[in-house]
């Protein structure tokens, strides 16, 4: 078997005294979808920032079997690493154009001051159609030319999701694709998953159990910032310390 | 026609406001940063134009020579010294303070260096139109050739920038960069070369903005305090994060000042400038033609 996508080794990241992840260890393989669940504070989204770059940490990385160095925030799309974020992060005074047209800035090959210039009118063309196909498969090429801020939560979602597919990713990070969604948008969503794990491999973090059930092919559950299970989906829902985990802490909100 | 010229030379002084309040605009959207050493990038760009037009006697040489030179230099300034200063205190007061503090100190350290090499003294140079007005039948109006020149050059130059912001990648980095430099990074853009090239945009802008506005004052190392001043009057009108607002808002400023010199008095003319960017900010901070939060083009 070929070395796995993505490979992290005994991740730690700390604030202040705090430990947020430690001695996590996680693996991507191709067209993979992997869940990573967990209660909230379980340092899901942290996981996420570590390998953006957002947070330092410690721990090894191995992209396709080559030991790496934890990217700088904007090395990751250069990676083949694209990642959408919880609250969309979308820029609201823009297009949906040229918010995703963002997400395509690595192909742009005329670099910037070529295009300060004006003379790379070719590579506005490409940039442009790159960001309407990935439009496309989100089905939102109809409103390439609205505002973001004109648009309902859900459509914000698939075009963030399209703004991360534009650079063509081999690795896709989505956080919490269906949070805030309703059934319709959330059996979409679904859907949507399993066809662009064709092409690339997903690692997903979900609140919802459904999706994340029948989307993923392994679940990985953190909880205090330590792996407490992992396996296929049949096999985590069954494990004690992932029912207790889950039981406990939505015991402790009430 | 006394109405109509008064527009006129407003419109004029107003150009060159615009100019400098889009610089100062740029590089508050791009770093979060208050520039006050924007006057003496614009007057060190200044002094080196005077340079070529003291050797070639060609003004339209000297134009683009000092908008590339103040674009260097607006480049050096945030490589050398504010992304630097950024990656050293990262939080707290001082992070928000020390850049600011920086530039006022860059201020004073370029304006002393300045009138080390060429001396305090005034220098002038002529614009290359005539600065006497145009005639019409036996009338002749303030608004001269020469105030026509500005006017033109103001707009090309902010037209460049409008098509640069609104239909290049560059333009979209910018932009991006400026609105959340955190997602544009993990989007892949390079932020630190796109804020790079952003006090580069602002140099040139305004080391034109010098350039233009010398020939009708005179030259020295402190000659463009007051355009920094008013072109910080204009930015606030504009809501500070609008580059159309900066633009607007120096025009407004400029044809307000002019119809207060000539209807008024002369000596209010610039006390209501700081009146207005006193009101403006008490009443309306995010300016008058700023809208709420908002962060366009």
């Amino acid at each position: 078997m070929s070395a796995p996508l993505l490979s992290i080794n005994g991740l730690g990241v700390h604030f202040g005294g705090l430990a947020a992840l430690s001695d996590v260890d996680i693996e991507l393989n191709k067209n993979e979808v992997v869940g990573l669940i967990g209660p909230n504070g379980a340092g899901k989204t942290t996981l996420f920032n570590a390998l953006s770059g957002l947070v330092s940490c410690e721990g090894n990385l191995e992209l396709e079997g080559k030991s790496h160095e934890w990217p700088q925030p904007n090395e990751l799309v250069d990676l083949g690493i694209s990642r959408t974020l919880q609250g969309v992060g979308l820029f609201p005074d823009m297009t949906v154009l040229e918010n995703v047209m963002i997400g395509a800035t690595k192909f742009a090959t005329g670099g910037l001051i070529r295009s300060a210039l004006g003379l790379d009118i070719r590579t506005e063309k490409v940039l442009r159609s790159l960001a309407m196909d990935a439009l496309a498969k989100v089905s939102c090429t109809g409103i390439a030319d609205r505002k973001v801020d004109s648009l309902p939560y859900p459509t914000t979602k698939r075009i963030a999701i399209a703004r991360a597919l534009v650079s063509d990713p081999k690795i896709l990070l989505l956080d919490e694709p269906a949070g805030g969604l309703g059934a319709e948008d959330i059996e979409w969503m679904n859907s949507f998953i399993d066809v662009i794990s064709n092409r690339c491999s997903i690692l997903l973090v979900e609140h919802h159990m459904d999706v994340v059930m029948s989307v993923c092919d392994r679940i990985y559950v953190l909880n205090f910032g330590k792996l407490i299970a992992s396996g296929t989906p049949e096999h985590v829902r069954n494990n004690p310390d992932v029912i207790e985990a889950y039981l406990g802490s939505s015991a402790g909100k009430q | 026609m006394r109405l109509f010229s008064t527009l006129l030379i407003g419109l004029s002084s107003g150009a060159i406001y615009s100019l400098m309040a889009l610089a100062l605009v740029l590089v508050w959207r791009s770093t979060r940063v208050v520039n006050f050493a924007q006057a003496g990038q614009a007057i060190a760009s200044t002094y080196i134009g005077y340079l070529v037009i003291s050797r070639t006697d060609n003004y339209w040489l000297a134009l683009p020579v000092a908008l590339v030179a103040g674009a260097l230099i607006g480049a050096l300034v945030d490589v050398a010294l504010i992304r630097t200063l950024n990656k050293r205190v990262k939080s707290g007061p001082a992070a928000e303070m020390a850049p600011v503090i920086v530039t006022l100190g860059l201020l004073g350290l370029i304006r002393s260096t300045v009138g080390m090499i060429w001396g305090g003294d005034l220098k002038a140079y002529k614009a290359p139109v005539t600065n006497h007005g145009f005639t019409f039948g036996t009338t002749t109006i303030p608004f001269s050739p020469y105030n026509l020149l500005i006017v033109i050059t103001a707009v090309i130059v902010m037209a460049v920038f409008s098509i640069i912001f609104q239909k290049t990648n560059l333009g979209l980095s910018l932009r991006a960069a400026a609105f959340q430099p955190e997602i544009a990074r993990l989007a892949g853009v390079r932020v630190d070369l796109v804020r790079t090239i952003g006090w580069a945009f602002a140099g040139g802008a305004g080391a034109v903005a010098g350039v233009l506005v010398t020939p009708s004052n005179s030259l020295s190392p402190n000659s463009l305090d007051l355009l920094l001043v008013l072109g910080f009057v204009g930015a606030v009108i504009g809501g500070l994060e609008s580059l159309l607002g900066a633009a607007i808002g120096g025009v407004v400023l400029g044809i307000g000042l002019a119809f207060i010199l000539e209807y008024v008095s002369t000596s209010l003319a610039f006390p209501s400038a700081f009146i207005v960017l006193i009101l403006v900010l008490l009443i309306k901070p995010s300016g008058i033609l700023g809208k709420k939060g908002g962060r366009g083009a």
